[in-house]
């Protein structure tokens, strides 16, 4: 169905922006996005109608925690990569990231699907599988734990277990 | 008084983020003014909103790279309802031994005909086990899936089929045709047993083909170069349903 197809491209550009805060790298984000559509396409006819914008997210959302459940187990520092940065504060900017990379995967989520891609806290529960109460609690750990580390009360690496 | 009522952390999370019922605006921005720390704490919000826009608004405006493209990703579509049209007319009896006897109008693949009569043959040969029906049972699913991937070539899934009151069993590596074959079973709560056969069918690509012989039945067909085959109890609607099933949860990329 055209339309289907049509919503799903129109999407497309948003999705990249969330997978790439999400993942901080660019070619990871773009092969999110990719199985996303893949399955998005492929399942047309199991999209019953509904939100097909928290559809799209939450697709990729589950994809980018698979693949970070399937990591190596052993702890690891994480490894901030550095994204060319074309606008903003360069500053600013990597800070933000570094920020970020603190956060366990589903407060980092919340966190970019109400403040980067203005999704409603109904929407982001939809997204995540969890009561509204969750969410909530998981954005104000965010945004508390961005708050430390911008005011550099916290070290920038963690352990990863 | 709007002046005196209680604000939760979550409405100030809610003014930052436009949630806020219009009726609280009042009551939050005289919290916030009569409480600069609570002030402070959503300014910074607001500013790490800012500084997440900053960094990555530019990746809206940037080209969709191609391999992106909607039109690259999107392989002829998977019709079901066409492939269940060629089910209803291409229906065959499987014969033992030499030949096989066809009723129908579309002639099976000789692939997908030897195929079908092996899963058959596997399906009758380990339902009736009370013991042994599998070889590594359900609760270790994820090695059964990696062993049959190494082992077959192709990526092996047992596909969720909750939806039709079955749950897994578990699962077997079989010699197949022209190479190994992956085998899943499938029991529901009145013990009726379900399988999967997949095995390599050189030929790409093919409709659903209905098969029956005694008392079971299955549906086969080919997908980029596998053979699938869900074998039941003789009842069409039902082996249909648990086909579609397995068929929309196989991956569409194979070998």
């Amino acid at each position: 169905m055209t339309d289907f197809r049509d919503s799903v491209e129109s999407m497309i550009p948003a999705l990249r922006r969330y997978a790439r805060a999400l993942t901080r790298d660019i070619d990871l984000a773009d092969d999110l996005v990719q199985d996303t559509l893949v399955r998005a396409l492929r399942s047309e006819k199991l999209f019953l109608g509904g939100d097909l914008r928290a559809w799209l997210y939450t697709i990729l959302t589950n994809l980018n925690r698979n693949r970070r459940r399937s990591l190596a187990r052993r702890p690891v520092l994480t490894e901030l990569h550095d994204t060319p940065e074309p606008s903003g504060t360069e500053a600013e900017g990597r800070d933000i990231t570094r920020a970020l990379a603190t956060l366990p995967d589903e407060q980092r989520a919340v966190l970019l699907l109400v403040a980067l891609e203005g999704l409603s806290y109904r929407d982001v529960a939809e997204i995540q599988g969890v009561p509204m109460g969750t969410v909530m609690s998981r954005l104000a750990r965010a945004r508390a734990q961005i708050r430390s580390v911008l005011d550099g009360e916290r070290p920038v690496l963690r352990r990863i277990k | 008084m709007i002046h005196d009522t209680p604000i939760t952390e979550d409405e100030l999370h809610a003014y930052v983020d436009g949630e806020l019922p219009p009726e609280r605006r009042e009551a939050v921005e005289a919290w916030l003014a009569a409480h600069p720390d609570d002030d402070a704490r959503v300014r910074q919000w607001r500013a790490m909103s800012e500084m997440l826009h900053e960094k990555y608004d530019h990746v809206i405006d940037e080209p969709v790279p191609a391999h992106l493209s909607l039109d690259r990703l999107d392989r002829r579509p998977r019709q079901w309802a066409s492939m269940a049209v060629a089910a209803t007319l291409a229906a065959f009896i499987i014969g033992g031994g030499a030949g096989y006897a066809l009723r129908g109008v579309i002639t099976p693949s000789p692939v997908i005909a030897s195929l079908t009569g092996d899963a058959l043959e596997a399906h009758r040969l380990y339902v009736v086990e009370v013991r042994h029906p599998v070889e590594v049972a359900a609760n270790e699913r994820a090695h059964l899936q990696q062993w049959l991937t190494n082992r077959c070539g192709w990526p092996v899934r047992a596909p969720e089929l909750d939806a039709q009151g079955l749950k897994l069993v578990g699962g077997r590596l079989l010699p197949g045709p022209t190479g190994p074959a992956s085998f899943f079973m499938y029991e529901n709560a009145a013990g009726e047993r379900f399988t999967i056969y997949a095995s390599r069918a050189a030929g790409g690509t093919s409709n659903m083909r209905y098969a029956a012989r005694d008392q079971d039945g299955a549906m086969s067909w080919a997908d980029k170069g596998v053979g699938y085959v869900v074998a039941g109890p003789v009842d069409k609607q039902k082996l249909t349903q648990v086909a579609r099933l397995v068929f929309d949860q196989t991956e569409g990329q194979k070998l």
